[in-house]
């Protein structure tokens, strides 16, 4: 079983591969129909924006080369996995992106978690207890942080448990200066982390409770619900064992889905909180027109959207029996 | 006809609440009884009341909408409505069980087929789980499912039609119901398999001694495996005959209609060709029944007399019954 897993996913690891060319192909020229290069930018930076010294930079960078020339060279690059050199902060790529990776990694995951988790249990409660008092409060939650925008929850957040109340620090991953080690530098970055990560979660939770909801209604009207009942199963029972599972298969499938949104979600979260992960070095380097690193930072979130899509294709054949894991072939 | 009723409901009402919050009837003072080896069969249009009679005494309508107007269904001397809920649960499943029309939805889809046999048996018998399991296996046996211990561990989509509703029947039996509700078991399945799925549950109920009420639109299987007949419309009894006597000569004009609107096979192997007999109209919705016959706009034989009021249930000798004032030929 677990063979077929590992295969499947292979499978569909290279059934990727098409689809992270065409993202890096469309990003290449995409990117570069925002006006301004890095030349223009570190020349304005630098205060001397005469034209010498302007040439002198994309000579340097390799920026005065036709498009195609670009084009090829870092097409060559990519296929050696070599990111390239991000002119702003004059270090490779790759090693700026690895280094980032791991916080922007913490965050969706908590974030996932929790909106998961939480989404699950709300919608299934408010289906349960449907036309109730509780029902309604969640449901209204749910709207409410359906409809907020994430960057005005993140800075609610920021005034109301930071500044407010104290509970929780205004930004950043680690306490500066405090130089914990150990365990209290593990309790300090989830001390960070928990602020950033609700303010994430937010509109996935509203997303998963509704989603959850609706399907839970629909799962506690089948048949098989009543041939529990007829069995002579309690209430509880009859949820944890027959429904809850059947209902959701539908929340598996979106929250999949919406790993990759959830990243986009992670730029605007991390330049609010400070959070020092990839949303915050794309968006940082968008403004320095910094065109490789950010090239490089798509480059890995597609990656990373087509294993999490694998992963959760395989999760969905663990929770449902009725998946198999086909291999299909393209011919025949 | 002496063996004593397993069952008897007596004069049970069953009332739905209205989109416009009124209280109506659905099943209106309906008697029925069922002795141990026997079957009752339950017969009527779609929408008469036949399968609201059998969740009514499953107790498995949703209360929002559904509430009991009175009567009694007694149980080994115990007035199944008058408990509690959850002494309700230790008899369903246990003494009375209930079999549905849908094999294809009525198992769940991500358990395996065994672990609901076998969840019913934990649920009422303090037995161990390797216990359970053992008569788990012995039911599919019993039901005749070949390599049952193969299948034991397989899922619901893994089986036919026919297959499913044989462990849905485990299911039901997995306990030694006293009564089997059989709610139209062989609707959804092809002829051939609904023969064999009926000659199952005859033989177990003859095995295991139960009484079986089985809730049908289909005259052929009446014939061939009940011993009584139950004739419903819109919620109410209309007639109760031994099936032989039904057969022979049903009473009331609505249980004649039904008999011949059933297509006659000795007619189109002798070619004759003639139209399939049909009753005019539909079941009239039952929030909305005027307080004469309910049958009255669809009756050949209906009068004025028919208006004044519902016509009460006539007992003729042993359990039949007809309620029709032109029930004479």
């Amino acid at each position: 079983m677990w063979v077929a897993r590992g295969k499947y996913i292979l499978d569909r690891l290279i059934r990727g591969l098409p689809i992270i060319l065409a993202i890096v192909v469309v990003n290449f020229f995409l990117i570069r129909l925002a006006p301004g290069d890095a030349a223009q930018v570190l020349a304005g930076e630098a205060g001397a924006a005469s034209e010498q010294y302007m040439e002198q930079i994309r000579r340097q960078f390799g920026l005065d080369q036709p498009l195609y020339v670009q084009f090829f060279s870092y097409m060559k690059n990519i296929a050696l996995f070599d990111l390239g050199y991000s002119f702003r902060h004059n270090r490779e790529v790759s090693s700026l992106i690895f280094e980032r990776l791991g916080a922007t990694a913490l965050l969706m995951t908590a974030a996932m978690i929790v909106s998961v988790s939480l989404g699950i249990v709300l919608g299934a409660v408010a289906a349960i207890r449907d036309r109730t008092l509780i029902s309604h409060i969640i449901t209204v939650f749910a709207v409410v942080s359906y409809a907020t925008p994430l960057f005005w929850i993140g800075l609610m957040f920021i005034i109301v448990f930071s500044i407010h109340l104290g509970w929780f620090p205004t930004s950043g991953i680690i306490t500066v200066g405090a130089d914990y080690t150990g365990l209290r530098a593990m309790l300090d970055v989830l001390h960070h982390l928990v602020l950033p990560a609700l303010a994430l979660s937010c509109f996935y939770i509203a997303l998963y409770t509704r989603l959850m909801r609706a399907s839970m209604l629909e799962t506690l009207g089948l048949d098989f619900i009543k041939t529990a009942r007829a069995k002579g199963l309690g209430d509880r029972k009859i949820v944890v064992r027959h429904a809850l599972r059947n209902a959701i298969l539908p929340v598996l499938t979106m929250a999949g889905v919406q790993v990759s949104a959830m990243l986009g979600g992670s730029v605007i979260i991390e330049s609010v909180f400070g959070w020092p992960g990839l949303g915050l070095l794309a968006f940082e380097s968008l403004f320095a027109r910094d065109l490789n690193l950010l090239l490089g930072i798509f480059f890995l979130s597609s990656i990373l959207v087509v294993v999490t899509n694998a992963v959760v294709d395989v999760i969905y054949t663990i929770v449902d029996p009725r998946i198999e894991l086909k291999r299909k072939r393209a011919h025949g | 006809m002496a063996a004593e009723n397993l069952l008897s409901v007596e004069r049970i009402r069953t009332e739905f609440r209205s989109t416009r919050g009124a209280w109506f009837p659905v099943v209106d003072e309906v008697d029925l009884s069922v002795a141990a080896g026997e079957t009752l069969a339950v017969v009527g249009e779609s929408g008469c009341g036949k399968s609201m009679l059998a969740h009514s005494i499953m107790r498995l309508l949703p209360p929002r909408i559904a509430r009991s107007g009175g009567g009694r269904v007694m149980l080994d001397g115990r007035d199944l409505l008058a408990l509690s809920e959850a002494e309700m649960r230790g008899v369903r499943g246990k003494d009375v069980s209930m079999i549905f029309q849908e094999p294809m939805t009525s198992l769940n889809p991500l358990m395996p087929v065994g672990r609901q046999i076998v969840e019913s048996i934990l649920e009422h018998d303090d037995c161990s789980r390797a216990d359970a399991n053992r008569r788990g296996l012995e039911l599919m046996d019993l039901v005749g499912i070949p390599e049952a211990r193969a299948r034991f561990d397989q899922y619901p989509h893994h089986l036919s039609g026919g297959m499913r509703q044989r462990i849905v029947i485990a299911i039901a039996l997995a306990c030694r119901p006293k009564v089997l509700i059989a709610d139209e078991p062989t609707t959804a399945l092809d002829v051939t398999i609904q023969a064999q799925v009926l000659a199952l549950i005859d033989r177990l109920k003859s095995e295991l001694g139960m009484g079986v009420i089985l809730i049908t639109h289909d005259l052929g299987v009446v014939a061939e495996w009940a011993q009584r007949v139950m004739v419903m419309y819109a919620g109410r009894k209309v007639e109760e005959a031994d099936a032989e006597s039904f057969f022979r000569g049903p009473k009331h004009p609505y249980s004649r209609a039904l008999l011949a609107s059933v297509p006659r096979p000795e007619d189109v192997l002798s070619g004759i060709v003639r139209p399939l007999a049909e009753i005019p109209g539909a079941v009239p919705p039952m929030d909305r029944l005027g307080q004469g016959c309910a049958f009255y706009q669809r009756c050949d034989r209906r009068s004025d007399a028919c208006l004044a009021a519902a016509p009460p249930l006539q007992q003729g000798d042993r359990h039949n019954a007809v309620a029709c004032i032109h029930s004479e030929p």
